[in-house]
């Protein structure tokens, strides 16, 4: 299920004063299972792309290919892309509506038109996927915490099974075991379903842990394409528009420039400490 | 897409009539709706035509953007046009069946259609060139006499600013609740009244409660700053006059008396 792009724009409010070019000429292939993160400061256009990737926006020259197949083409089913491309939002919790947690997770299986027996297999397994227990299926959405409200919605997403599973920002506001079991649960189904995920995060620790992948927009372009430890060798161009690379990364800079010979190319905690012992000749 | 929508939207020039005072605009926007009423010549239409364009020209506002406007009011000016087309009594000018058209007719249509235009155009300048905030604060220091026989001047106004700032945001949201629910399958086009109306839940239910929950924040956030009504309150920005505002006033009475004196002439 490669996702390919080629030569995507898009200008909000085209043709008005408010107008607002938020991608410029986007080039990307996204091939079958990768775990990919997308890294940019505040308005760089991050949620932009992806909402480009599902067709909830459209973009304003360019084309998205989904399986060799252009999704602007006449006849392309975009309810069909949907299920396939599921999406979170910055902020889900503002999307729950239904009288119960798991009404709510049902809505996108129902919509799929899947058995009244399949859909709620489907919620309880997503519920179950994201740690919300029993205790909270029959519980009205509102009455949750904010971190439960974010995981029930993220849930609501992983119950439709997408084959692209894309997160904007889905730890933001969570507390750190929360983001990690929340994280590891996704990294599970990636490695169990070799579903494609996209993530976006303002985290370089959560990037460089996770992902294989890293892209990096700087005011609606890619800036850069490529694995963690290559990409967060250009910390200081990185620093130059607002972001950084890994505390750890930093560490071993410091350590070579006080002349230790020492592998700076380490994204993890782990890496760098195999890397500082490596050093130490131990 | 739902951003598109505009209401009463302002648009940032840099122009003398922006720098206006809101009383000001306020006033001249009325000047000009009653001057237009004020004649039935075609040489009032010539004065009120330089008039206006000059104003928009002035205001460095893109002249599409004062036709957006028009768009909502085209099945009010059809219906204004044909209503007095057919039944103005007078010279037959043409027959079809039963339908006349008269030459009295057809005049009126033609100025009734001008007059509506130039009403909407007129009034879109003004809230084209002046914030909403800053229009509010208008009405508020305009109206202030009317604190005397208790009418609530600042509260009504406050409640108005506030309603206004609001729009877009609301906008803003249904957009995003509308997009998250799409990526989860819900269908806001297809279906018949019902099944349409029934799929408005997913979008209504969330859209309440932020509205809510906006509301109360902004009260508490208010209370916090110690908003306690209108009493003693002063502006940060005060409304003065200044000799612009001035001129402006006096550009209004000599365009008003151009207006009488000339279409009582003619
Ligand atoms: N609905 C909209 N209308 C007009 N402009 C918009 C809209 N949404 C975003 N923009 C603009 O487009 C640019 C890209 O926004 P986008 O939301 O994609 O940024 P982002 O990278 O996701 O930022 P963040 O990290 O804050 O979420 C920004 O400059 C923003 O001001
Ligand atoms: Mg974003």
């Amino acid at each position: 299920m490669a996702i390919r792009i080629e030569n995507l724009s898009y200008v909000y409010s085209e043709g008005n004063a408010f107008e607002k070019k938020a991608l410029d000429q986007i080039n990307l292939i996204i091939p079958d299972g990768q775990f990919i993160g997308v890294i940019g400061h505040t308005g760089s256009g991050k949620s932009t792309l992806i909402q480009q990737l599902n067709g909830l926006l459209k973009g304003t020259s360019g084309k998205i290919f989904y399986n060799d197949q252009c999704i602007y083409d006449e006849g392309f089913e975009m309810k069909k892309l949907r299920e396939k491309v599921g999406l979170v939002f910055q902020y889900p919790e503002y999307q729950l509506f239904e009288a119960t947690v798991l009404e709510d997770v049902c809505f996108g299986p129902k919509n799929e038109g899947l058995s009244p027996e399949e859909v709620k297999e489907r919620a309880i397994e997503a519920l179950n996927q994201v740690g919300l227990s029993e205790e909270y299926y029959e519980k009205s959405p509102f009455e949750l915490s904010g971190g439960q409200k974010r995981r029930a919605a993220i849930a609501g997403i992983l119950a439709m099974h997408p084959e692209v599973l894309i997160l904007d920002e889905p730890t933001a506001g969570l507390d750190p075991k929360g983001r990690d079991e929340i994280l590891d649960q996704i990294k599970k189904l990636h490695t169990e379903r070799g579903i494609t995920v996209i993530l976006v995060s303002h985290s370089m620790e959560d990037v460089a842990n996770y992902v294989e992948r890293i892209i990096v927009m700087n005011k609606g372009c890619v800036m850069f394409d490529g694995i963690p430890r290559e990409v967060f060798q250009h910390y200081r161009e990185l620093e130059k528009i607002g972001l950084a690379a890994p505390q750890v990364t930093y560490v071993t800079k410091g350590l070579e420039e006080r002349g230790w010979k020492i592998d700076t190319m380490v994204t993890t905690v782990k890496e760098a400490k195999n890397a500082i012992l490596k050093s130490l000749g131990k | 897409m739902i951003r598109d929508i505009t209401i009463g939207q302002y648009y940032p020039a840099d122009s003398v009539i922006h720098k206006l005072d809101p009383r000001v605009k306020l006033a001249g926007t009325i000047v000009y709706i009653v001057s237009l009423f004020l004649f039935q010549s075609w040489i009032g239409y010539v004065i009120a035509t330089i008039a206006l364009f000059s104003v928009i020209k002035i205001s460095k506002v893109p002249f599409k953007f004062m036709v957006k406007g028009l768009k909502s009011i085209i099945i009010l000016l059809m219906i204004t046009v044909i209503f007095n087309l057919f039944l103005t009594p007078g010279e037959t000018l043409i027959q079809i069946w039963r339908l006349k058209i008269t030459k009295e007719g057809l005049m009126t249509a033609v100025f009734m259609a001008f007059r509506l235009i130039y009403l909407i155009l007129g009034s879109s300048v003004l809230t084209l060139t002046t914030t909403p905030n800053n229009l509010t604060d208008g009405l508020e220091k305009a109206l202030r006499p009317l604190n005397k026989v208790k009418v609530p001047v600042h509260e009504i106004s406050m409640v108005m600013s506030i309603a206004l700032r609001f729009i877009p945001i609301l906008l803003e949201e249904t957009d995003k609740i509308m997009k998250a629910q799409m990526a989860r399958g819900a269908d806001f086009e297809s279906g018949g009244l019902i099944k349409k109306a029934k799929s408005l839940i997913p979008l209504l239910v969330p859209l309440f409660i932020s509205a809510f929950r906006r509301a109360s924040d902004l009260a508490i956030a208010m209370e916090a700053r110690g908003y306690r009504g209108g009493e003693g309150r002063t502006k940060m920005k005060p409304l003065i006059y200044k000799t612009r505002d001035k001129m402006a006033y006096i550009i209004m009475l000599l365009y008003l008396v151009c207006m009488i004196v000339i279409t009582r002439m003619i």
